[in-house]
């Protein structure tokens, strides 16, 4: 058992656990701890991804969704300015719903990953997560679909400054 | 501990979009509900990018980079909408806007 | 001259006229009432032209209709002697009528309706006797009904009109019925419904001694004569109901409620001869059964309807009664196996009734509208043609010689000597009473003294409606020696001989059925008599003090009304309140409330679904995904 096995198990477990911490978070209700917890997730993501030769991706990762779209969720949240959640009452019966349906898909999914039996055989590719590959493969390939988002990334922008307005004249 | 196959990446998946689904379900603050559904994203990734590497195609990294892009963008909207909901209703609790109720 | 468009000019001119009328001149009197007389004089010179030309060739011409594979209905038009000799009575005494309308109903405010109501008659009559098969008279026979009920409900906002314009088209409706019933059995019988391949089919059948089909059919598939009677029978119900023979002559004495012009054509000269016409036309499907029971029937009316008229003070129900009477002779007649001798009637009928009924119309005009006989007299010195041809018309109805109902009365009971004792007494009988109760007309209402302030003030009615009532009288004098029995023997009985020329039509009879003869005469001299006798100078009726309760009974038409109305209305409206529960309850109430409850439950209980809340939603939407995938990803 090599090293990136290794290192597999820790970030596996790290983004489990962050995880599980962001959705039933045992220290307050507060959706700051949520938004900590899920920085955490995505840097541990991240590392997942370099073991995966995806060494583009992690730091796309790290940067956008990281950087950008949490501290973009801290601003509101700090906008909003929440107290801490009043603690209505849990449905109990919504609480055990819920479990019962997710929990059935998840075995749904894993029963039949471990049915199919895909990774025995499948030896490890070797040139793979090249940088310079996948901007080829993007600026050639992939161009329209790439213009395509920054279309909609612009259109976004409008969007949110329009909605964000105070008084819509 | 077997040696590390495509399956324990797409289990790892599995179980995160699992947590993502979960928090969606049971959490009724807006913003922690908006956080579950990042991570139900995030678990479409993952599993996008060990496809993409254990299958020798590339398609799957592009994806996944388009993925990041327009959740980048459903984010800022999304977040757009919540503040003006708060704005209107004061309330960023799920329970308080159900005004669609038949 | 292409004689090939004459017959469907003929035909379909009325409707242009009515359907224009209707559209664009409502407003317009003159307009209307040209087109209307117009169209229906054309079509007597059209018919004048056929009947020179088709005389002796009967044609047929005809455009496929219906196609449906086992049957196939042709749009034609037929002419031969009977159609032909039909087309010139109704076109001709039509034309009169119109015309005499142009007068009566001068002033009316519906007087466009009314042409336009006319000339759709007009289309449909045509229709009827132009056909040259079962569906096409059925559907023209179905339009007289609708157009008869238009006109005798003219001045609708009378209630005692409407009723009666509903009550003939009822009582039609009965008798088309049995008709249709018919139709359907021959049409199984023979699988066609031209008149000429049934005809074709049944003539191959043997005959029966006393006239009518015995069998049709090989032996091994014959059908029995019970089966081709109850077909007779059936088409015969639509003859009863067109031309009220008992049991359904309930409608004609209350359709006296149309104007005059209207009962004299739709009344005496056409629509109710339609059945006899029709019974003409078919006369090949009767056994010898239903040939019987026709005469029977034929009969009873005719007594009935004579007894009745006896007691009426009405002058247009008198005219009516006496109608009855006379379609009750022709029917006679064609049960007798003498269907010659029921279209001659039908012929003769058609001129001296409609001019009784126009003479009347004449009477009611100059005395502002007023109807009863007893408030009538001395009305021959103040209006001297219409008594004249009064006359002229009484005559010809009694049967005197050498008036035309002589001949043609004489015809039939020729046939009914020939055939049945009991028929032929009959006959006298009720020739005695129809002299009787006419003369009873002609005594109170033209001679003797004035017995009110109008008719003291009456006076001749415009030229308009006086030439009509002059060319009818021609018209019934001499209409039993124009050859008119000739044409209709050469179609029926081409085998037997006829007379011809003027003075061998004039002791035809004599010659030909002394017996019958001279006891038609007998029964004229008796009835006159009785008649003189009564009523010369009568101030009131002497008859109910005389009869007492028969009297009494007559006046009343027998109490049909009243028995009818307790017996089948009584029964009708059972049905037709059971039919509502039913269809108030079971129907409404208890299948579309199920429906209705049902869909209001299930819809309540969809609503539930929209809880307005976004984990609700959220979370079937796992359950959905948890579905499909199971489904998906196998078990």
């Amino acid at each position: 058992m090599g090293l990136p096995d290794i290192l597999f198990y820790v970030f596996a477990a790290l983004t489990l656990l962050c995880g599980v911490l962001v959705v039933a978070n045992p220290f307050g209700r507060n959706p700051i701890t949520s938004a900590m917890f899920l920085v955490l997730t995505i840097i541990s993501m991240a590392g997942l991804f370099v073991l995966l030769h995806a060494f583009f991706l992690a730091a796309v990762q790290v940067l956008v969704y990281a950087g950008a779209v949490m501290v973009l969720f801290l601003f509101v949240i700090m906008l909003l300015d929440l107290k801490e959640e009043e603690r209505r009452k849990i449905k109990l019966t919504g609480l055990i719903a819920g479990l019962a349906s997710v929990g059935a898909i998840v075995v749904i999914f894993v029963r039949s990953l471990l049915a199919t039996n895909p990774g025995k055989g499948l030896a490890e590719p070797q040139k793979v997560g090249d940088t310079a590959t996948l901007g080829k493969i993007l600026f050639t390939n992939y161009l329209l679909p790439f213009e395509i988002v920054s279309i909609l990334l612009l259109v976004a922008m409008v969007g949110v400054i329009l909605l964000s307005k105070k008084d819509l004249k | 501990m077997t040696h590390v196959g495509l399956e324990h990446y797409l289990v790892v998946s599995a179980l995160l979009f699992a947590l993502g689904l979960l928090g969606v379900i049971t959490r009724r603050n807006l913003l922690v509900m908006y956080m579950s559904l990042e991570l139900m994203l995030n678990s479409a990734n993952l599993a996008l990018v060990s496809f993409s590497r254990f299958n020798d195609n590339l398609n799957g990294q592009v994806m996944v980079f388009f993925i990041i892009t327009v959740a980048a963008a459903e984010v800022a909207v999304g977040l757009a909408l919540i503040v003006a909901l708060y704005r209107k209703r004061q309330s960023a609790h799920v329970e308080d806007l159900t005004s669609m109720k038949y | 001259m292409k004689y090939e468009v004459l017959p469907w000019v003929i035909l379909f001119l009325p409707l242009v006229a009515a359907g224009i009328i209707t559209l664009f001149t409502l407003k317009n009197e003159k307009v209307s009432a040209t087109l209307s007389v117009g169209a229906i004089v054309v079509g007597f010179l059209a018919t004048v032209l056929c009947f020179r030309a088709f005389r002796f060739s009967p044609q047929e011409f005809t455009t496929n209709w219906l196609d449906l594979g086992t049957l196939q209905v042709d749009f034609g038009l037929r002419l031969d002697p009977l159609s032909l000799m039909m087309l010139l009575i109704v076109t001709g005494v039509g034309s009169l009528i119109h015309i005499y309308s142009i007068g009566y109903m001068k002033g009316d405010p519906a007087f466009s309706r009314f042409f336009a109501c006319l000339s759709l008659f007009t289309f449909s009559m045509l229709g009827i006797v132009l056909a040259n098969n079962f569906l096409q008279m059925f559907i023209f026979w179905e339009l007289v009904g609708v157009s008869s009920y238009l006109l005798i409900g003219f001045w609708f906002e009378k209630a005692s009109a409407a009723d009666a314009a509903k009550k003939a088209f009822i009582t039609n409706r009965l008798g088309d019925f049995g008709f249709i019933l018919g139709i359907l059995m021959i049409f199984a019988i023979v699988g066609s419904l031209s008149f000429t391949t049934i005809e074709g089919e049944y003539t191959k059948a043997p005959l029966h001694p006393l006239g009518g089909i015995s069998s049709i059919g090989e032996d091994s598939n014959a059908i029995s004569v019970w089966g081709l009677s109850i077909a007779g029978l059936l088409i015969f119900c639509g003859a009863v109901g067109k031309s009220a023979q008992f049991p359904l002559h309930v409608w004609l004495p209350d359709a006296m409620e149309g104007p005059t012009p209207v009962s004299a054509l739709i009344h005496a000269a056409t629509m109710v001869a339609a059945g006899v016409y029709m019974l003409c036309r078919v006369f090949f499907i009767f056994t010898a059964f239903d040939l019987t029971v026709i005469a029977w029937i034929g009969g009873f009316t005719a007594l009935l309807a004579a007894l009745i008229a006896v007691q009426q003070n009405d002058i247009k129900r008198i005219l009516a009664y006496s109608t009855l009477s006379q379609l009750g002779y022709m029917v006679m007649g064609v049960g007798l196996a003498a269907p010659e001798a029921g279209m001659f009637h039908l012929t003769t009928h058609a001129f001296f009734k409609a001019l009784l009924f126009l003479g009347a119309g004449s009477v009611i005009h100059a005395m502002h509208h007023e109807q009863d006989i007893w408030k009538m007299g001395a009305l021959a010195k103040k209006m001297p043609v219409t008594y004249w041809t009064f006359m002229v018309g009484t005559l010809a109805l009694a049967g005197i010689w050498p008036m035309s109902g002589f001949f043609s009365k004489d015809a039939i009971l020729a046939a009914a000597h020939h055939h049945s004792a009991p028929l032929f007494v009959l006959g006298v009988s009720v020739a005695a009473l129809t002299t009787f109760y006419m003369f009873r007309l002609v005594f109170v209402a033209f001679l003797g003294s004035e017995r009110t302030h109008e008719a003291g003030h009456a006076h001749e009615s415009p030229g308009v409606m006086v030439w009509p009532l002059r060319i009818l009288a021609v018209a019934s004098i001499v209409g039993g020696v124009i050859g008119v029995e000739a044409l209709f023997g050469g179609m029926f009985k081409p085998n037997a001989e006829h007379a011809h020329g003027l003075s061998a039509q004039l002791v035809y009879p004599f010659k030909h059925a002394p017996v019958a003869a001279c006891s038609g005469l007998a029964a004229f001299a008796v009835g006159l008599f009785a008649a003189w006798k009564l009523y010369a100078n009568a101030k009131t009726d002497p008859l109910p003090a005389k009869l007492g309760w028969l009297s009494r009974a007559m006046a009343s038409r027998f109490y049909f009304d009243e028995i009818y109305e307790a017996t089948v209305i009584r029964a009708h409206d059972l049905i037709a309140t059971i039919a509502d529960w039913i269809d108030r309850w079971i129907v409404e109430g208890f299948c579309l409330g199920l429906v209705r409850g049902g869909t209001d439950l299930t819809g309540r209980a969809l609503r539930l679904v929209q809880t307005g809340n976004l984990q609700t939603y959220a979370f079937l939407f796992v359950l959905g995904v948890a579905v499909v995938l199971w489904f998906v990803l196998g078990k």
